[in-house]
């Protein structure tokens, strides 16, 4: 598939589309499929708005690779110790445009809702995502996602990926 | 253990044949927080408020806090650095308004009074009035009014600042122990490499236990086994300065005895020889430092953390929102000299701490579950013994007398006392 031929609507709809595979396999707790939605060479980088805006680059996420998705996956299975709690991701306001080189820039707001075990939803972070996309072999996957949050007040721990 | 109920800002504590018992009241109650407010964080301490490196500049300012008092850190024209409390000498109000920045002058929002960057008040708007009317009165002068000003000193590019006149000064507060440990790390000029702010709902006081606690390492904190980061049977120490307040825990990466690790751990969830990282390029660092230590987690009574884990360097300071809040804000930092792979190395090895942080993100798992579950304590006591139960250096991990330490000289900071009880 070209994506320079795809009309804008239909390229918007497929962005759409992988968005909300990739909210839905956090929130829905099928994190083994999270890393197979980024190219095997990629770039997963959660920073605060703080850091960002000061072009300063420590991240709270920081992965460059799917295996070092695919590591933080095992690691919140396996070796890290938290209080389970649930994700849900709201998206939204999503502005796409293709570049020349057949990849696609994405922008849109997220917030991610979070209940834990006492049964208390609140907002537990706000941001934007900076997304730059491609089509491989009929798949849509993410080169490059950021997410530039402006939560910069953690609450608690930050373990699940945003 | 303690079964006897106590009052802990009334009575002393009672303290078991061995070992030390902390009074679970002192994570809950509003009257020992606010005494620890007058007491510690206004009392005869040394606050960590900024790097050197936070505020390079003339003009530079960082807001911040020492306790719940809001504070402002600046670099003046001279190169010297001011602290002072963040309130308008008129009305109270906040005169700076955002974390950091640069300015030539500080000015107040509500009726623009102006301060230099060394507190002092340069000028009232309407001082003299309008057309004959108002102004200020007679004996007004501008030298009377200026911001309050705290005591302050750096060491090795770190910023502490008091409220007291009379505490010793920052060196001899610290002790020799402690300036050896931050000389080490801040042995040459440092870059800011981004902050990262977390809250946990628990006492600050907990926070202050997880820093001096390295019998937990090992076993809470489960990524570190496979790390080979950390293990209890590495070799490390855990020091404290003569008061006790401070507290210096290291270990030193060596090869470690697989066979013997299963042994120690057989019992316990922790080791988990299975656990491989497909991407090991996390871990990937250099030695920096000749003596072959390989971790320093320094903890500076009352509200700074210095940490070296691997190539991560960073302070974490703790701020205070009441009984049951705390605020870390970790500085990451690295050296002017870094090249490109160090600055890569430590921003890669960066997933390992912060409030994401794949090696520390359950210390605030740790606080909270202590807090939730000492709310009504009914009067009772925790029991710290591991190691022998005395405020003593070890030069092992598995102790807790770090802990004790910071406890005595908590009681002698607030005035209380222990009484033994037998068993």
């Amino acid at each position: 598939m070209s994506v320079s031929a795809l009309d804008p609507m239909t390229l918007h709809y497929h962005v759409e589309q992988l968005l909300a595979r990739y909210v839905h396999c956090i929130d829905g707790d099928e994190l083994e499929q999270w890393p197979m939605l980024f190219t095997e060479k990629c770039l997963y980088r959660v920073i605060a708005k703080e850091n960002a805006d000061r072009n300063l680059p420590i991240a709270a996420m920081y992965c460059d690779s799917r295996a070092m998705l695919s590591d933080r996956v095992i690691s919140l299975r396996h070796a890290n110790i938290y209080e389970k709690h649930q994700y849900r991701h709201i998206v939204s306001s999503l502005r796409v445009e293709a570049r020349a080189d057949g990849t696609i820039d994405a922008r849109s707001n997220y917030v991610v809702y979070r209940t834990r075990t006492s049964g208390a939803t609140e907002v537990y972070n706000a941001g934007l995502y900076l997304d730059r996309i491609l089509v491989q072999e009929d798949r849509w996957l993410f080169a490059e996602k950021q997410v530039i949050f402006d939560t910069n007040l953690i609450d608690a721990l930050m373990v699940l990926p945003l | 253990m303690i079964k006897e109920s106590v009052d802990a800002l009334n009575q002393p504590w009672p303290q078991p044949l061995q070992g030390f018992a902390v009074p679970y009241e002192v994570f809950t109650s509003k009257d020992i927080y606010k005494r620890e407010q007058d007491a510690i964080f206004r009392g005869d301490t040394w606050n960590f408020v900024a790097l050197e490196a936070e505020i390079p500049n003339s003009g530079d300012f960082k807001a911040t806090f020492i306790g719940e008092a809001p504070v402002l850190v600046t670099r003046d024209p001279d190169g010297g650095i001011n602290v002072m409390q963040n309130r308008c000498a008129h009305r109270g109000a906040m005169v700076c308004r955002e974390p950091r920045g640069n300015a030539a002058h500080l000015e107040c929002v509500y009726h623009q009074w102006a301060y230099d960057l060394k507190g002092k008040l340069l000028g009232v708007p309407f001082r003299r009035g309008i057309r004959g009317q108002g102004g200020m009165p007679d004996r007004f002068a501008l030298e009377d009014h200026g911001l309050d000003l705290l005591r302050c000193e750096t060491i090795a590019g770190l910023v502490f600042a008091t409220f007291s006149r009379q505490v010793a000064a920052l060196r001899d507060y610290l002790g020799s122990t402690v300036v050896q440990a931050i000389e080490r790390i801040f042995n040459r000029q440092i870059e800011v490499l981004g902050d990262q702010r977390q809250f946990m709902h628990g006492n600050w006081k907990l926070y202050a236990e997880n820093t001096r606690d390295p019998y937990h390492a090992s076993l809470l904190h489960l990524f570190h086994n496979t790390f080979g980061l950390y293990r209890a049977s590495q070799r490390g120490a855990s020091v404290m300065d003569e008061t006790g307040k401070h507290s210096l825990l290291y270990t030193i990466a060596g090869t470690t005895d697989e066979k013997v690790d299963k042994e120690i751990y057989k019992d316990s969830r922790s080791y988990d020889t299975a656990f491989r990282l497909q991407d090991p390029s996390l871990l990937f660092g250099r030695t920096e430092f000749e003596d072959g230590v390989t971790l320093v987690i320094l903890s500076i009574f009352p509200n700074v953390i210095v940490q070296q884990i691997a190539n991560t360097l960073a302070v974490r300071q703790i701020v205070t929102r009441g009984v049951d809040r705390l605020e870390l804000v970790w500085t990451h930092f690295g050296y002017v000299d870094d090249d490109s792979e160090m600055r890569e190395i430590r921003i890669k090895q960066a997933n390992l701490i912060g409030p994401a942080g794949l090696i520390s993100m359950e210390d605030g798992e740790a606080v909270e579950i202590v807090q939730k579950a000492v709310i009504g304590d009914n009067g009772q006591s925790s029991y710290i013994a591991m190691g022998g139960g005395h405020a003593e250096d070890a030069n092992h991990l598995v102790t807790e007398g770090a802990i004790i330490g910071f406890w005595k000289h908590y009681q002698r900071q607030l005035g209380l006392t222990s009484r033994n009880v037998r068993n």
